[in-house]
């Protein structure tokens, strides 16, 4: 980068500490707190904070995305590969603003990030000054928590603060908005680490009584399922999970951000609940006598229909947010902790089990499902190519240990259903937002993450086009992702509804589209498009084993339908197999 | 439908209201009155908030109310849990009220007040419950209020445990940190 214009100002020291601009103690306590990386996009109101940013060039990197947009979601990716914050800028109104769609995604599926954006000078806030949103009050509903900054003494403290909220209990994205003035003026800086707010526990008690009562029930249940979720790997209790259900002997079922989280070849695997999850885990879950919920919100896309969820079962709900607990399913035992947690506790309390009746039931929805779905989806060998042949062939050929992100939509849920995750965090997905446009910008801070793993995203032609511009941020640092485009020219996944709830009427889902490969060579990315069969395998294993960047669009045949599904209102019972 | 009085002890922050207001827009849920202030501790806000919606969401909207970073406690009462009151003050035409001769009446027996009396107006003030607030505007209607206010609700609960304990066992509990918690990563 060229800065022929850097000059290193000298920094003062008053009574042992630095004396130094609101910017630099930002950029300072960034250090303090481990970051090395930013995601992120410059403009008026945070120009101090981008020149002091030069001086710190070797310790802090600075990723400039092509939208605001790309830069949280970016962030967010990050975070979900590496444990740690990301960590995303952006300016004033605009900037502020485009990063909404970022927050609300990381606050729905509770990942850290720090977001810092600039403000007006404070003299000039609130008389909807050039560029000045109350980006306080737009973000209050979709961050963990949010503060704005006028004095530059307060950003220390605030910044400690932001970082210890967002990183524990049930994590979430924080947003601190820092005035111009406030990053000009100047401040004793020193720092400290926040690990303690008064109103604010991320440590409980563990509650022993709810954990013997329900090692008791497990004890003494005849068909019992585990419904594990995020929280498992948020609070890295993949070891724990896996010892507890090896000892008691129980199925696992996963949620879509639970994937990863428990191994997809284990014996004990059941596969992926919800909307279009497994056959196995929807159809048993009302006949379990008892499930066990871990780190997982009962979300609507999980259980269908309330009304009809669960019936026969007993439900122990293992969850660090008081607030979901109760909040869609009523539960029997609720254990207010973190997963890890209360795992280590529970494991000793329950006896050696096996259940192999129960299991045997999961065997045989899974064999039905295999013949009726997963054989025509991934073995066929006549007509156009399908999603779920090219991931189950990414699979084969990375024997499942890439980091595998996705953008939402039919894309996503192939790939939730046909990649056999085996590591841990080897899915980056939107979940709870489900937000198109995510796939890409998430493949490069997933990139930037784990940069010694291969990093593959499936997008599908509409989400590659809503934040196609990262293309860009792919180009200028070289960032070797691997880019499938599974392309079937529609918004598929709502022309699948078009086509089942709404008469095959397809109203604004078809897509005409450019030609995908010269856009990735005006970038610069090499590129190449595949529909035959037969020059998949080979082009696919052409894409792993290029050095850098490299995209493959695959045409996929146009009116491909994912199931099973479970429709909307139906019971997770009423999952259906074919159209 | 119920009528529920959330207490809310928070921190003093700027935005807390709106934030908790969030939650309860969110469910569509309407606020029958607010009312703000300092409480017995120095430094915290305690905010009530009376509802009318049912005893599964008014559960539901306090958990997501404690859990703000900024909110300390979250208290849901029933209204027989509670001693409470409200403030009204009436401002009457003094001609109409003087001509009705009932002057004494309501002062005696609603328990009112004469804050102010002028040739043209006369200030009644009354604290009670909503219903008796109301009564008295009922009876004065006919001799013509010029301005009716009522306050929101202020209360104190029965219970013994009070805000301070919970904030020493808050304390402990945020001080307790399991051997091997990590804070993520």
């Amino acid at each position: 980068m060229k800065t022929d214009n850097k000059k290193e100002e000298k920094t003062v020291q008053i009574n042992g500490h630095e004396h130094i601009t609101g910017a630099e103690a930002l950029l300072n306590c960034l250090l303090e707190e481990g970051v090395d990386t930013i995601f992120g996009y410059p403009g008026g109101a945070i120009m101090p904070i981008y020149d002091k940013l030069l001086n710190y060039e070797g310790r802090l990197r600075h990723i400039l995305t092509r939208h605001e947009q790309g830069a949280a979601h970016a962030a967010q990716a990050y975070a979900m590969v590496t444990g740690k914050p990301g960590i995303c800028f952006a300016t004033s109104g605009p900037g502020a603003t485009n990063l909404v769609t970022g927050i609300a995604n990381a606050f729905l599926d509770s990942v850290p990030v720090v977001f810092i954006t600039a403000q007006v000078v404070s003299g000039l806030i609130g008389t909807d000054a050039f560029q000045e949103t109350d980006i306080i009050g737009v973000s209050m509903p979709v961050t963990k928590w949010n503060c704005q900054v006028k004095k530059p003494g307060d950003i220390p403290g605030i910044i400690a603060k932001a970082f210890y909220i967002a990183k524990s209990g049930r994590p979430g994205p924080v947003l601190i908005d820092i005035t111009k003035d406030a990053q000009l003026e100047k401040l004793d800086f020193k720092y400290k680490k926040c690990d303690y707010i008064r109103s604010y526990n991320p440590h409980i008690p563990l509650h022993t009584k709810a954990i013997e009562s329900a090692a008791i029930m497990i004890n003494h249940a005849e068909r019992p399922l585990i419904l594990a979720g995020h929280g498992v790997l948020i609070s890295k209790a993949e070891n724990e999970l896996k010892a507890f259900a090896e000892k008691a002997g129980i199925p696992v079922a996963l949620t879509l951000l639970g994937l990863s989280s428990f191994p997809s070849d284990h014996r004990l695997f059941t596969g992926m609940l919800g909307m279009h999850g497994n056959y196995g885990p929807n159809l048993l879950t009302n006949e379990a006598d008892l499930i066990i919920a871990i780190g997982m919100r009962f979300d609507d896309r999980v259980t269908g229909n309330l009304k009809k969820y669960a019936k026969k079962a007993a439900i122990i709900h293992i969850e660090i947010d008081e607030a979901e607990i109760n909040k869609n399913v009523l539960v029997d035992i609720e254990i207010n902790n973190d997963a890890k947690e209360v795992l280590k506790s529970l494991i000793p309390l329950v006896k050696e089990n096996s259940f192999e009746k129960w299991i045997r039931e999961f065997r045989i929805c899974d064999k039905t499902e295999y013949e009726k779905v997963v054989v025509p989806e991934t073995k066929p060998e006549t007509g156009d190519l399908k999603m779920g042949e090219v991931v189950k062939m990414v699979s084969d050929l990375t024997n499942g240990n890439a980091v595998i992100v996705t953008d939402v939509g039919q894309n996503q849920m192939y790939t939730a259903r046909y990649y056999k995750f085996t590591q841990p965090n080897s899915l980056v997905t939107s979940g709870g937002m489900g937000t198109m446009g995510f796939g890409l910008p998430a493949a490069v801070g997933a990139k930037i993450g784990c940069p010694d793993k291969t990093v593959i995203t499936f997008i599908g032609d509409g989400g590659f086009q809503m934040t196609v511009q990262e293309l860009g941020t792919i180009m200028h640092y070289k960032i070797p992702v691997k880019i499938i485009i599974l392309n079937n020219s529609y918004l598929g996944m709502v022309r699948q509804w078009q086509d089942m709830f709404n008469s095959k009427r397809y109203a604004s889902t078809e897509l005409v589209n450019p030609d995908f490969t010269v856009i990735a060579k005006a970038y610069k990315i090499p590129a190449r498009k595949v529909s035959k069969r037969e020059e998949l395998k080979d082009s696919l294993a052409e894409m792993i084993a290029a050095k850098g960047p490299y995209l493959l669009e695959v045409v996929i045949e146009k009116e491909g339908n994912v199931f099973p599904m479970v429709e909307p209102g139906s019971s997770v019972a009423e999952v259906r197999l074919t159209y | 439908m119920k009528e529920f009085t959330i207490s809310l002890f928070t921190e003093d922050h700027i935005g807390i209201l709106n934030q908790i207001t969030i939650i309860l827009t969110r469910r569509q849920i309407n606020i029958d009155s607010i009312t703000a202030s300092e409480s017995a501790v120095k430094g915290v806000q305690l905010l009530t908030i009376v509802v009318r919606t049912t005893n599964e969401m008014v559960q539901k909207v306090a958990r997501q109310m404690e859990k703000l970073v900024d909110v300390l406690k979250v208290f849901v009462h029933t209204s027989e849990q509670i001693i409470y009151q409200e403030i009204a003050l009436y401002k009457v035409t003094t001609k109409g009220l003087m001509s009705g001769n009932i002057i004494d009446h309501v002062v005696r027996a609603h328990h009112a007040r004469i804050l102010e009396v002028s040739p043209e107006f006369i200030v009644l003030e009354k604290t009670g419950h909503k219903t008796e607030i109301n009564e008295l505007l009922a009876q004065l209607e006919p001799y013509g209020v010029l301005q009716f206010v009522r306050s929101g609700r202020v209360a104190i609960t029965r219970q013994v445990k009070e805000l301070n304990s919970y904030l020493i066992e808050m304390d402990e509990a945020n001080r307790y940190k399991p051997e091997t918690a990590e804070v993520l990563n």
